[in-house]
């Protein structure tokens, strides 16, 4: 799936292009159909749902009981007799009920059948809200080592529309996450209803010479402030967004690690056994000859998300962190 | 069921030759409850499966021979040889999986049903569990779920009066059959060893599904012959319970209606049709290390 033409744009908040995405494939294809907690009648605790309902009436998109499992068993079903569903999990930690059918069901299917299982997760990750340790979690490292199952995490407005656009017509099962800090966040989206992004491809956000940063969701746009902070100090920063993690684009990052010499992982996520960890793993594994300092993560502390926002905030990391991680990198060995 | 029965008493033999490179759950002694079930279902029904499968797979359509060649490894099986017993899809003819965990496929019941309606087909799916998957969460919510949509689902409760290595009594409370009450579902428990029983009791549910009136809860009482797994000598229950279920076979009970000639030539075309099964499955190839990576992704 090539993106198309991008000549006209118009800027939307990232909540905006996924509803965008949703609209204009369930305009697409009558086979696409939206449950979820609270998808329809209130558009969504964060209103990125809103308007489906009156437009797409109770048989395509509705609401569902709390009931998780049912919920992810609803979209493997459903897929696998003909619709394209899209289920939405309100918060990624709520994925941890329905894991049996995201992980040995969803994940599975094609592998027993032979057949397309065409269903898309969606659900939100992170910080950003007062909602504490069971509403703000990110989980996206866990579902990586599925076989099975892609995974997909975009960092703005325009991604996240090309990319679940990408996700409801692809033919797996698609994990598509998004962040609750980012909903809010504007950037240029091409208008055409064709602009789908292709999964598995990162992108070059920054170009750079001195150093890479591989940034992920929410930490993209702290990347790139960190870069060109760091440009006025004479510091050429690379800044690469994966965009999907599984199957990640793993040529992007070599090539440029290779290229710059050095590697620093920025995420929300906490550090252990991460997206991150995968990073440094590749870049020991592939990039060694080449690196000129050890490979830093610049993740959440190992410690839960607390609920008042100012304190969620604290334990983010910052673009200042990861400025300061670019500099050690820098420093001569 | 005869077919079922001696496919499942060849397969085991072949388990004890060492042929069957993986778990096997038999189902002998409750093959009316699936024939029963499965009678009057079209094609583009759909049924959910369990880890004890076999006889599902069978009266939903599946080929014997592939079926076999599945569960000895090779690489004609539906899931090339790799899967085994519990990971059978074969959508094509409605059969949407065996499962490998226990009430798994109670969700994925209800999204085939949910489809079913939003697509205005008068088709209906049929979820087949055991007694012990009335303990998971998965059950409460699918219950709750398809009586609240009225989905078109019959679920079919196949009561073998043991989960896993311990009796029902240990697992479940209250009746199975009456589980739907509350929710305003309808439910009825039949005798799982008579297979006419079964019949009329899911065609009733499945008429009903099929003209928009919701799901139906039936308990299908019955009796797992064997260990929970080939290999398991069930020393947790009495001989005489045993010998009084086998008294209570399903096929016997069925043969009294047939003539001995047409019962005699049944027997025949069911021997002819397992004799063929078992020579396509161990004429395939062994599955090999080069089957393992593909169909895991359509697209990378």
């Amino acid at each position: 799936m090539a993106a198309t033409t991008e000549a006209k744009t118009r800027s939307l908040k990232t909540w905006q292009g996924i509803n965008q995405a949703l609209t204009e494939e369930m305009e697409r294809d009558p086979s696409v159909v939206l449950v979820g907690e609270d998808v329809g009648c209130p558009g969504g605790p964060y209103g990125v749902t809103r308007g489906l309902l009156d437009r797409y009436g109770s048989k395509r998109v509705r609401d569902t009981p709390i009931s998780e499992q049912v919920l992810v068993g609803l979209g493997v079903g459903a897929g696998a007799v003909g619709l394209r569903p899209v289920v939405e999990i309100m918060f990624f930690d709520f994925a941890m009920i329905a894991m049996d059918q995201i992980v040995n069901q969803a994940a599975k299917f094609r592998y027993f059948s032979g057949q397309s299982m065409p269903l898309t997760i969606r659900t939100m990750c992170g910080a950003g809200g007062p909602n504490g340790a069971q509403h703000s979690q990110n989980f996206e490292a866990w579902f990586c080592a599925v076989p099975g199952l892609k995974v997909i995490m975009p960092s703005n407005a325009r991604d996240a529309k090309g990319l679940l656009k990408a996700a409801i017509r692809d033919d797996d099962p698609v994990l598509f996450i998004e962040t609750l800090g980012l909903l809010p966040t504007r950037r240029e989206v091409p208008v055409d209803e064709d602009f789908v992004l292709p999964i598995g491809v990162a992108e070059t956000r920054r170009e750079g010479t001195d150093v890479t940063v591989v940034a992920v969701g929410r930490l993209v746009d702290r990347a790139l402030e960190a870069a060109e902070a760091l440009a006025a100090e004479g510091v050429s920063v690379e800044v690469i967004d994966p965009r999907t993690l599984s199957p990640l684009d793993t040529e992007t990052i070599v090539e440029s690690v290779r290229r710059t010499g050095r590697l620093v992982v920025a995420q929300e996520a906490t550090a252990p056994c991460s997206i991150g960890a995968e990073l440094v793993a590749l870049a020991a594994e592939r990039c060694l000859p080449q690196l000129k300092a050890a490979p830093i993560r610049v993740a959440s502390p190992f410690i839960n998300v607390p609920t008042p926002v100012p304190l969620a905030e604290a334990r983010a990391p910052k673009a200042t962190d990861v400025a300061a991680a670019v500099r050690t990198v820098m420093e001569p060995a | 069921m005869r077919l079922s029965r001696r496919f499942e008493e060849t397969v085991h033999d072949q388990f004890h030759e060492g042929q069957v490179p993986g778990p096997l759950h038999l189902s002998i002694g409750q093959e009316a409850v699936a024939i029963g079930a499965c009678e009057g279902l079209r094609v583009s029904d759909a049924i959910l499966s369990t880890h004890r499968g076999h006889h599902h797979c069978l009266a939903k359509g599946a080929s014997p021979g592939r079926l076999m060649a599945e569960l000895l490894g090779r690489t004609a099986g539906y899931s090339r040889g790799r899967g085994g017993s519990m990971h059978v899809a074969i959508p094509s003819i409605g059969l949407l999986g065996t499962n490998g965990i226990v009430g798994a496929g109670l969700p994925i019941a209800t999204g085939a049903a949910y489809a079913m309606q939003v697509q205005e087909r008068d088709d209906v799916c049929v979820c087949f569990f055991g007694e012990g998957a009335t303990g998971t969460g998965a059950f409460g919510e699918a219950i709750n779920i398809a009586a609240l949509w009225q989905l078109p689902l019959v679920f079919v409760c196949e009561n073998n009066q043991y989960v896993e290595l311990t009796p029902q009594e240990l697992h479940v409370a209250g009746e199975i059959w009456r589980r739907g009450e509350s929710f305003g579902m309808p439910g009825e428990r039949v005798d799982g060893n008579d297979v006419g029983a079964v019949a009329d009791a899911v065609a009733t549910a499945v008429a009903r599904a099929r003209d928009g009136e919701g799901p139906t809860m039936i308990e299908a009482l019955t009796y797992r012959w064997f260990g929970h797994y080939a290999g398991d000598q069930a020393a947790y229950r009495e001989d005489e319970e045993v010998q009084r279920w086998r008294t209570l076979d399903p096929l016997v009970r069925s043969r009294a209606a047939l003539s001995d000639a047409d019962a005699g030539a049944l027997d025949a075309s069911v021997e002819d049709e397992i004799a063929a099964a078992l020579a396509f499955a161990l004429e395939s190839p062994i599955t090999g290390p080069d089957a393992l990576a593909v169909d895991h992704l359509a697209t990378v």
